[in-house]
């Protein structure tokens, strides 16, 4: 993924693009986009698993949930995540992510204080999933 | 911004011809001509929300923000339906900066100001990532919520003079921890006493120039003086309870009667139960921040006495700028309770004002609109009622003129800290990409904006603060 294809312009933050063939995957990438301003997920080793769920029906709701949920959840437990997965049944998304705790050889990017309504949205464009949001720096 | 969709009033104030309800945007015409169209637009938005009382606002330093314009002022009236909007606030919750005064001089530091820059840097924990030195457990983290800056002296950060020169006296009431998320309190429990990333830092300065004498003979600075700016907030706690009433105020919108113009607006009527919870839930936020910033100030005490032990450091002033606040004003020759949102806008009481500290009471509440690291702050002083007409607000800051991806691609972070260096300033951080972004370039010119704060008579230059170490998240 590049960087450019990833990310559009918001005055004082960032706006953060998520691409999959299915909804969990565009979550999923969306995921990674966002960490990817934190860290370079490469160096992020897999080595802790934390799981939560989160019930939502609004699919838009929904991004903006799992992406603050996988903030609160990084920071409650120190760790930072490399890895994203997520699946949805009717309206319960169950998620599984992993990382490691935060080292100091690990290069430090910037913190995200949350994902946003603002120019949200998660739709279907042709065969792809397409997500979209600003995330508050 | 397209300026034929905006009308002169003055020199420094500008109306928005489209919106049904008055609107001022404050600033030259050069200020308003960079901004954004979406400032006109988000705070076009602002006035079609229930009970405002007065115009909208935007403050000189405005850019576009998510709902409510950053430089957002909108005062709402409770018993006419007034709404209180968690977007109207921020995700950082009580976002401000304490300003610390020291009986250092120029002279004093100089020699020293790289092993001060040093021990800052590995004092205060600064970054994504970094937590400090207390752990707390969830029912510590209450006696912060309700406790706020009080809470940090009584656990030994500080000294009882501060809470003097911090808004609310160091705590605001009617902070509620029910109202707060699991999620929200377990974020905050190793945070206390960072200061996070973005545009917040740890500033030295020195004050280069004195515009007015009388104030600053009250603020207690001189020219060569050194003064240390803390910018932040309510970290991890704040962040989630911004994210959770966002997504609670957006969904129960609706049932509330309320059309949002933008699901970012997310608000609640003042009197309702999700309104009050918002707001017991925001002020356990503010008390938060509060904390964290005393705690800094203790770190600040440590790290630069470690260098100096001659150094006497005493909080100038504390206030927020991303709050929402019960406060009386006149509107119209009637005397009116008003719940003041400022969102990226600081509150700036007028000379005579009974919630100001004795000092200060004279000159007007102290005001700060800090700078890019390269470029200088301002202190300023507030106005008396008859000059500031945005329910006693003023600029927070330069404001960004340039997106953090721009800035990404024209600036390295290496090459202007050797820059800021050559020109002695000496930034210590946890990562380039946050320089970066944060570069002088990619903000407004500070001095224009803090020329349009004073024309706009929202508040008045008292000194410029010329940076000389700055610690960056």
């Amino acid at each position: 993924m590049s960087e450019t294809e990833n990310y559009f312009d918001h005055d004082a933050d960032i706006g953060i693009i998520g691409r999959g063939n299915t909804v969990e995957e565009c979550f999923a990438n969306t995921a990674r986009v966002m960490f990817s301003l934190m860290v370079d997920l490469e160096k992020v080793h897999q080595i802790q698993i934390i799981t939560f769920e989160f019930v939502e029906s609004d699919i838009e709701i929904a991004l903006v949930t799992w992406l603050n949920l996988l903030l609160a959840k990084s920071q409650e437990h120190h760790l930072i995540f490399g890895d994203f997965r997520i699946t949805h049944e009717s309206d319960t998304w169950k998620a599984i992510v992993s990382g490691e705790p935060w080292r100091e050889n690990l290069e430090r990017g910037i913190e995200i204080k949350g994902a946003t309504l603002t120019m949200l949205s998660v739709k279907k464009i042709n065969n792809s999933w397409e997500a979209r949001c600003i995330v508050d720096v | 911004m397209d300026m034929t969709f905006v009308k002169q009033i003055d020199d420094w104030r500008w109306t928005v011809l489209s919106s049904a309800r008055p609107v001022i945007l404050y600033g030259s015409r050069d200020l308003i001509e960079a901004m954004d169209d979406k400032v006109r637009e988000q705070i076009s938005n602002v006035t079609k929300l229930p009970g405002l009382v007065g115009p909208a606002m935007t403050m000189p330093d405005a850019h576009w923000g998510y709902g409510f314009p950053i430089g957002g002022v909108a005062a709402f009236d409770a018993n006419q339906g007034g709404i209180i909007s968690a977007g109207g606030v921020g995700f950082d919750i009580s976002c401000g900066v304490r300003c610390l005064r020291t009986n250092l001089y120029i002279t004093d530091v100089l020699p020293f100001i790289q092993k001060i820059a040093d021990r800052l840097f590995g004092t205060v924990p600064a970054g994504v990532g970094t937590e400090g030195e207390i752990r707390l457990n969830m029912k510590e983290i209450d006696h912060v919520m309700t406790g706020g800056a009080k809470w940090a002296l009584q656990r030994g950060y500080g000294i009882p003079e501060d809470l003097e020169y911090i808004e609310e006296h160091g705590c605001i009431s009617g902070a509620i921890p029910e109202y707060v998320s699991d999620n929200a309190k377990k974020r905050q429990l190793g945070e206390m006493g960072t200061l996070g990333s973005g545009n917040h830092y740890l500033e030295v300065e020195v004050v280069k120039k004195i515009y007015d004498q009388a104030a600053a003979d009250a603020f207690g600075i001189t020219e060569g003086q050194i003064i240390i700016a803390i910018h932040c907030g309510s970290r991890g706690l704040g962040h989630q309870i911004g994210s959770d009433y966002l997504i609670l105020l957006a969904k129960e919108a609706h049932r509330l009667g309320i059309q949002l113009p933008d699901r970012e607006l997310a608000c609640a009527p003042i009197l309702s139960d999700e309104g009050r919870h918002y707001i017991g839930a925001m002020h356990a936020g503010v008390n938060c921040a509060l904390a964290n910033r005393q705690i800094i100030t203790h770190l600040t005490r440590e790290a630069v006495s470690a260098i100096l032990p001659q150094a006497q450091i005493e909080t100038l002033y504390d206030v927020s700028h991303n709050t929402c606040k019960k406060e009386v004003h006149t509107v119209e020759n009637q005397v009116r309770e008003l719940y003041i949102h400022r969102k990226g806008a600081t509150r700036a009481l007028p000379p005579g004002h009974k919630d100001l500290p004795e000092r200060y009471r004279q000159a007007g509440q102290p005001v700060f609109i800090g700078g890019s690291m390269g470029t200088g702050s301002y202190l300023l002083a507030g106005n008396p009622a008859d000059q500031n007409q945005a329910f006693f607000s003023a600029s927070h800051g330069a404001g960004r003129r340039m997106s953090r991806n721009q800035a990404l691609k024209k600036w390295r972070g290496r090459e202007l800290i050797d820059e800021l260096e050559r020109k002695g300033i000496f930034i210590r951080t946890t990562t380039m990409r946050g320089v970066a972004e944060e570069a002088p370039g990619a903000y407004k010119d500070v001095e224009t904006v803090a020329e349009a704060t004073e024309a706009g008579g929202l508040a008045r230059r008292v000194a410029f603060l010329r940076p000389l170490a700055c610690v960056k998240g």
